[in-house]
Parts: structure tokens; C-alpha cells; sequence
């Protein structure tokens, strides 16, 4: 009890330390605090248990989300890996990954631009938000 | 005169006989590394870095002339499997390779080495001294083996010309939707027909597809670790347990209990077995199996079915890639016949810390585990540190005893061959 109250303690502190290290960013990065705390919380929640606390993933199983051609690369397509998952083994940047990546169909598409804004501000990576007509525009895209 | 020749050659002889004795002796004992390899053991033990491979090695086996097989999961040069020669110290280097293919099994038997991909299992012929005959033209025996969420193909003969080939599960639970969360499980769970179990072929029949093969056991979720035990002569499989429970089920199991549940489960089987993938798991805290979410439980509620109960059971996710039956004689009596386990180590425990990434050892007596398993060989991740964030520098991945008794392990992580020897 006591030892998951102070995980909770941690957990919190660091989220906090995250949005206000986060907040002190430039603006011109673009990440808004509120989006990057937001989408923190849904990481912890749906993303971490497979591509874990660092956003390192694991080896053959697990793809990393820093440095990897799918997060820094085309929006869209981020947003359909979120939004429609990915098949066991797909090829990513000359690897296998043998795990399933599950549709996240329990996410709002606010929601889902928020946790990418945080992937895409986090673990190394320093790209542009993504913003809720980004994923409403992939959304469009898929329906074609 | 018959006298005086007795009176010469039998001190000569004596004296023969004492030399190659020590030599024996002398050869048993290679020297371990001032650091043991960086390895944490029990007193009385060390070890020596045998080899760094810098791939994946995966399953390995040792024979009695210091040849070195390590089957590789990345293509190194274009060869997927490895020879290595060692050399008086103890160390070895590469002196072959052969195979165009990666995977994970790797074994040696009445005179021929299997090996296995993805999706087929070969064999070599091998010569007196255990080298391959013809590296370039294995004998493919058996072929079009699934490969999905779980491919690797861990291999192991009995003593009747049969090969046990493990063909692991291509989901985690067997949900409509594969990790989704709430997702529910496929009625009757079809792929059990082709996968999620162990399946027995004749190692001397060329070309055997599914039709020719006989599904020995089911509900295996996937096996890495198998070894066959002499002393039952039966065949023991380590399960790699389901992922996942509180992602998947939030409602039903806190972080906690997902990072420990369900066990990683020993067991010995028969043919017919069912160990009861994806209906059921095993909680090794309350040893009961329960039911899955998927199908209707609710992380309480125990399983209905004919699911055999597991031999021994370990912590969750801790991944075990080997097994082991040690019948060497270097080692102290108590491990003669008990089973070493080399648990890979877990991702699935985070928010948790993680853990494994080390060596077991698992008692038994008259054939059946007897008493609690100990961590023998621990340190493969460099630090406490390292194993909580599951950033090991070595993960554990294969075992293999040498002719002398050491204990060989490979790492798949940065492909080192450790070889671990009793000092006293």
C-alpha cells in the first residue's frame, strides 16, 4: 500500500516536472503545455506497457518511439497507426516487430492528437504538435 | 624375460594412465575470468567469457571437441548459424558459419545437428568429430510450420527418432481484436488446430508438413525453453505466460497484479496434454488456474476444462528462453538432475520494475521438482538499475552443458557466450 502510494507520489511529480519542463519549452516548438500534459496521462495509460516508461519499446517485439521514421515522418500516418493499429511483423526502419499494435479505439481524437503531441515532445524527439483537425483530416483521408 | 617386460611397461603404463588423467583434469579446468564475466554466482563457482558475438544468439549447443553451434536471430555475414572453435583458455572464435536463415533452435543428436527457422527445422550430418559434413545441403525435414506474434521454433529429440517443435500462439489471448482493450476471445479460439502447442515429427522423415505431424500437447500460449528429461525420458516445456492483464482488463487487475500474474509455468508433458492457452492461467500466488477474462472470468472465478496443472510455476513475464536438465558431473551433487532455467527477462511489468534476466536453478528429486527455485546466475543487465528499467546490457537466452559439465549460456542481446565452471 505504501510502496503504491509512493509510485503514485512519483508518478505525479514527474508528470508535473514533464508539463512544467515542457512549459518552458520555446514556443516556437509548438507543443502546448496543456496537449503534452494531457497526452502524458494517456501514455501512461494505454501506451506504456508496451512501449515503456523511456518510449524505448522492446527489442523484436516492441517498436521504440524515439528516433523512428513513424513518429517524426508523415502525420497522417502516425495518426492511422493510433487510430487502426499495426499488423504482428511489420517492417519498421529495416526491423521486425513481432508484437500487434491494437487500434486505440478507445481514444477521442482529441485525445489522440494529445498523446502524439507528447510522443512527438518527448523520449528525444522535438517535433510539431498534432492537432485535432490533423486527425480528423487522417480520419477524412482513411474514408477515400 | 615376460617378467622384466611386466616390471617396465606396467610403471609406464601406470604412468600413462596418471598423465592422461591429469590432462583430463587439467582440461576441466579453464580459468574464470578475474570478474566472472561480470556475472553474479553462488560460492564455489565462476566464469569465463567464452565469446562476444555482437548478434543475437539464441540456442547453442557444445560438443565434446569444443565446437560451438549458436543459432542466430539476425543474419550475421549471411550466415545464421555460427561455429566457434574454443582453444585451451576457454576462449573461443569463429572459425564457420552456414545457414541463410534466422531462428532460434539448435540441437544435436545420434549424429546429426538440427536446426531450425521460422517456419522449417534442418538437419546436418555430422562427422566423428561432430563437424558438419556438408554445411550447404542440409536435409529440410519438416516445412511450412505457421509463424505469426510468436515465430521462433524451439526444438528437442526423445529417444525413439522423434523432434519436438514448439509453434507458438499469433496473439496474446486470442481476442477478436489481438491486446485490444475489452476485446473478448474467438469462440473455440480456431488457431489452436495449427499453433499454440508443441508438435512431434520423425527426425529422419524429409519434407513433413502439418498432415504428417502429431499435435503432442495444446494450450501452450509459446515455448521457448523445452528440454527432454532422461530420468522420466518425457518431455518438459517452460510457457511463456499471457501479456497484458490490466491493459486489457483495467477494471479487473491492478498494475501490480498484471506485473506478477500469471506464472510462468514448467510443465511436464504427455501426449494429449492440454495446458489450457487461452481459457485459462495460472495465478502461482493461490496456485489455481483461472479463468481468463477473455472468456469469461473475472481474475477469481477458477477454469472449467482438462487443463493439466503446471510441474513448477515462476513470477510473471519473466520470460523464460531455456531449459536445462543438468546431468553433468562438475557441478555439486544437489544440481545433478534439477533443471536450469534462463529467464530472458520481462518488458510486461511497467509501470512495475522489472525483472529476470538471469539464471534459475530448479530442484528435483526422483524426476519431479523438490523445493524452491534459486536464482543461480544473476547480473546478465549490468545493474538493479538496468533490470527494473528493462535496459539490460545481457539478456539470457539460451543453455547448454559442455562434456565436462560447464554450464554455456547466450545472450541475445549483444551475443555473448558466457561458460560457467565449478572452482573446488
Amino acid at each position: 500500500m505504501k510502496i503504491t502510494f509512493i509510485t503514485a507520489v512519483c508518478l505525479s511529480l514527474m508528470i508535473s516536472l514533464q508539463a512544467s519542463a515542457q512549459a518552458k519549452k520555446p514556443a516556437a516548438l509548438a507543443s502546448p503545455a496543456a496537449s503534452v500534459a494531457a497526452g502524458q496521462k494517456i501514455y501512461l495509460q494505454y501506451c506504456l506497457s508496451c512501449h515503456m516508461m523511456d518510449g524505448g519499446g522492446v527489442p523484436n517485439m516492441n517498436p521504440p518511439l524515439s528516433n523512428t521514421s513513424y513518429v517524426k515522418g508523415d502525420k497522417s500516418k502516425l495518426i492511422k497507426v493510433v487510430l487502426n493499429g499495426l499488423p504482428p511483423s511489420t517492417d519498421i526502419d529495416g526491423q521486425s516487430y513481432s508484437n500487434t499494435m491494437p487500434a486505440q479505439t478507445a481514444l477521442t481524437d482529441q485525445q489522440v492528437a494529445d498523446v502524439l503531441t507528447y510522443v512527438r515532445s518527448s523520449f528525444g524527439n522535438k517535433y510539431p504538435a498534432i492537432k485535432l483537425a490533423d486527425v480528423k483530416a487522417a480520419k477524412g483521408a482513411k474514408k477515400k | 624375460m615376460k617378467r622384466n617386460i611386466l616390471k617396465y611397461v606396467l610403471p609406464a603404463a601406470l604412468l600413462a594412465v596418471s598423465i592422461s588423467l591429469y590432462a583430463l583434469k587439467a582440461d576441466t579446468g579453464v580459468a574464470p575470468d578475474a570478474d566472472n564475466a561480470g556475472l553474479k554466482l553462488p560460492e564455489g563457482f565462476g566464469a569465463l567469457k567464452v565469446a562476444d558475438l555482437g548478434g543475437q544468439a539464441r540456442h547453442l549447443v557444445v560438443t565434446p571437441e569444443g565446437l560451438i553451434y549458436v543459432k542466430l536471430n539476425r543474419l550475421k555475414d549471411g550466415k545464421g548459424v555460427l561455429i566457434l572453435k574454443e582453444n585451451a583458455t576457454g576462449k573461443a572464435d569463429v572459425v564457420g558459419g552456414f545457414g541463410n536463415y534466422i531462428g532460434t533452435g539448435i540441437c544435436i543428436k545420434d549424429g546429426y545437428l538440427y536446426s531450425s527457422s521460422n517456419y522449417d527445422v534442418f538437419r546436418y550430418k555430422l562427422n566423428a568429430k561432430n563437424e558438419i559434413i556438408d554445411p550447404n545441403s542440409p536435409e529440410k525435414i519438416i516445412t511450412g510450420l505457421k509463424a505469426g506474434e510468436h515465430p521462433t521454433k524451439s526444438i528437442v529429440l526423445d529417444n525413439l527418432g522423434n523432434i519436438y517443435v514448439n509453434i507458438g500462439a499469433n496473439s496474446n489471448s486470442c481476442q477478436e481484436k489481438d491486446r485490444q482493450q475489452g476485446s473478448m476471445g474467438i469462440k473455440g479460439c480456431p488457431i489452436l488446430d495449427s499453433a499454440a502447442g508443441i508438435w512431434q515429427f520423425k527426425a529422419n522423415k524429409l519434407n513433413q508438413t502439418y498432415k504428417d505431424g502429431i499435435r503432442y500437447a495444446t494450450g501452450l500460449r509459446n515455448v521457448v525453453g523445452l528440454d527432454w528429461n532422461q530420468q522420466d525420458n518425457q518431455l518438459f516445456v517452460m510457457q511463456h505466460g499471457r501479456d497484458q492483464l490490466h491493459s486489457i482488463f483495467p477494471t479487473m487487475f491492478t498494475d501490480k497484479e498484471s506485473a506478477l500474474l500469471p506464472a510462468e509455468c514448467l510443465y511436464a508433458l504427455k501426449k494429449g496434454d492440454n495446458a489450457g492457452w487461452p481459457y485459462m492461467y495460472y495465478n502461482q500466488m493461490e496456485h489455481k488456474k483461472i479463468m481468463a477474462p477473455e472468456y469469461g472470468g473475472d481474475g477469481k472465478k477458477e477454469a472449467i476444462g482438462n487443463f493439466i496443472d503446471p510441474a513448477a510455476a515462476y513470477p510473471g513475464h519473466m520470460a523464460p528462453n531455456a531449459l536445462l536438465f543438468y546431468t553433468g558431473n562438475m557441478f555439486p551433487e544437489k544440481y545433478k538432475n534439477g533443471a536450469f532455467i534462463a529467464f530472458h527477462g520481462s518488458w510486461n511489468r511497467a509501470p512495475e520494475p522489472q525483472a529476470g534476466y538471469f539464471v534459475v536453478f530448479q530442484p528435483f528429486k526422483n524426476g519431479k521438482p523438490f523445493g524452491d527455485w534459486e536464482v543461480f546466475a544473476d547480473n546478465f543487465s549490468g545493474s538493479v538499475a538496468k533490470t527494473a528499467a528493462g535496459r539490460a546490457d545481457h539478456r539470457p537466452c539460451g543453455l547448454a552443458q559442455g562434456s565436462d559439465g560447464s554450464l554455456y549460456v547466450s545472450d541475445d542481446s549483444k551475443g555473448s557466450i558466457y561458460r560457467i565452471v565449478y572452482k573446488k
